[in-house]
């Protein structure tokens, strides 16, 4: 490259405004025509108009699901999953809320649904696990209430009213009820619910795990051997759920899927 | 709340609240056998920590009425290879070696002359059955008082006439509660309940309290891989309850 060559190249940088293309400056000819360029633009005032056309494709969107509930979510959904496959394991122990002699199964849990491979397995993923589960639904519960987002999902008794047309549209083909918020009322009594679920769960849980040192909490649920049937019962709450849940998912698609994992929900359905 | 932005601004957003979110993902080490072998057996000694330190001393386990125990035909045999290990029960003598000033062979005599508890407790099994028996002994603390134990020692540990072993923290062992049982409803221990001596605590699940002692040791340090018979195959070491 010739010093002459480097000093056209400046030049043209220099003058050509900052949307002219790039030209090779070995090319006097396209070193003109770039020169001329900024005056052509200058002339006409088009570049405006292409913004003008873009403004109505500003997309409708909601910050649905917050940083912490989206962690705690998703934490929890794998907490649940190791929770209930290995719980299941050490149900099969003793599939039995009956005294030990005689022994009536009351279920059989085929192994391939369960986690850990034999029981002293299942106790040590479910040993690890809850710790997991505690601590993000403890972390859940005080974020809702600290941010007030427990508004958007808290069931209260003005939701009830809203409770039966919901089931009549998902159920029986009936008119679907317009949307009002986030979630409508089933939605709220759905979620509400787990949170009941997940107490339930958490507390009987402490009390099987340590029923002598919590001897007060195992009284309160009415002693060692009631609370057994107390967990495995808040476990059949989680179950009923979570089919509900998925297929809603499903049918919802990937816009409101998505919006758990990157908070943001496209063209939500409610206004405000 | 709706907002309106425009399309690329909502992927640049989605794209980074998505990343936010990446940290949960590393949960996802659990699916990997051969780390989540080694966590979850870490999930338990955490777990355990945290039942020694909930574990109240002086906290005693429920007791019962005499009519709220079960019938003695009621109560299960539980065991791992074999109910009865065939204890030569005259010549019987307890080992007593470790941390103590009086180390040597103790008679079921010389157990049974000490104070005598006899409690109706609930015996809780890791399997999630639970039934309430009755028993009786001497405390494991009145024991280790004659032997001269070094009670500020961290653990007992126990070996059976079976291939049976267990180890216990100090602090559960000197529960008023956790006896050296030679009785139950009554009755000198039977055969597959242990005879003639086992130990009973209530504050421990089944597993932990060790039938047909054979020898007791008072020691600070555990031998890795020799904690307890369950327990070296997963079971939590603490099992307290």
């Amino acid at each position: 490259m010739s010093n002459e060559e480097e000093q056209g190249r400046t030049n043209e940088e220099k003058d050509a405004a900052p949307q002219s293309e790039p030209v090779p400056a070995s090319e006097p000819d396209a070193v003109e025509a770039a020169k001329a360029k900024p005056e052509t633009v200058a002339a006409e005032p088009a570049p405006i108009q292409p913004m003008e056309q873009e403004e109505p494709a500003l997309v409708r969107a909601a910050y649905e699901h917050p940083l912490a509930i989206r962690i705690t979510h998703w934490v929890n959904a794998i907490s649940l999953f190791v929770m209930v496959t290995s719980g299941l394991r050490i149900f099969r122990a003793f599939p039995s809320f009956g005294p030990k002699i005689p022994e009536k199964i009351l279920l059989s849990i085929p192994k391939s649904i369960t986690l850990g491979g034999w029981l002293g397995g299942a106790l040590q993923w479910h040993f690890t696990f809850m710790w997991f589960f505690a601590a993000s639904g403890a972390f859940y519960v005080v974020y809702q209430v600290i941010s007030g987002h427990y508004r958007t999902m808290l069931f209260m008794p003005r939701d009830v009213p809203g409770v039966w047309p919901m089931v009549r549209h998902y159920f029986f083909f009936g008119p679907k009820p317009s949307a009002t918020g986030q979630y409508n009322p089933l939605q709220k009594l759905a979620y509400t619910s787990t949170i009941g679920f997940g107490a339930l769960s958490l507390l009987t849980g402490i009390v099987l795990y340590k029923p002598t040192q919590f001897s007060w909490l195992a009284f309160l649920f009415g002693g060692f051997h009631l609370t057994r049937v107390w967990h495995f019962a808040a476990m059949c709450g989680f179950l009923a759920f979570i089919p509900g849940h998925l297929i809603m998912v499903l049918l919802h698609g990937w816009s409101n899927f998505f919006s758990m994992l990157s908070g943001w929900k496209r063209e939500p359905e409610y206004q405000e | 709340m709706i907002t309106r932005l425009e399309d690329k601004e909502l992927k640049r957003q989605s794209r980074r609240q998505l990343l936010k979110l990446a940290p949960v993902a590393a949960l996802g080490v659990f699916a990997f056998p051969d780390v989540s072998t080694r966590l979850v057996a870490a999930g338990v000694r955490f777990s355990d920590w945290a039942a020694g330190v909930l574990f109240r001393s002086q906290h005693r386990a429920q007791t019962f009425a005499d009519s709220e125990v079960v019938p003695f035909a009621k109560f299960p045999y539980n065991g791992y290879d074999v109910l009865d290990p065939q204890v030569n029960l005259e010549k019987w003598t307890l080992t007593v070696e470790g941390n103590v000033q009086h180390p040597g062979e103790y008679k079921l005599a010389q157990i049974q002359a000490l104070p005598k508890i006899r409690q109706n407790t609930r015996h809780i099994c890791v399997e999630g059955w639970d039934v309430i028996g009755s028993f009786g002994g001497t405390p494991v603390s009145e024991f280790l008082a004659l032997v001269g134990a070094d009670t500020s020692a961290r653990f007992l540990e126990v070996e059976c006439a079976d291939d049976y072993y267990e180890s216990i923290d100090m602090a559960s062992a000197l529960h008023p509660q956790s006896l050296l049982c030679y009785e139950m409803y009554g009755q000198p221990l039977d055969r597959k309940h242990g005879a003639p001596l086992r130990l009973q605590m209530p504050t421990k699940l089944g597993y932990k309290q060790a039938k047909y002692l054979d020898t007791i040791r008072v020691a600070n340090v555990l031998k890795p891989g020799k904690t307890g018979y369950w327990e070296d195959q997963g079971y939590s070491w603490f099992g307290g309850v």
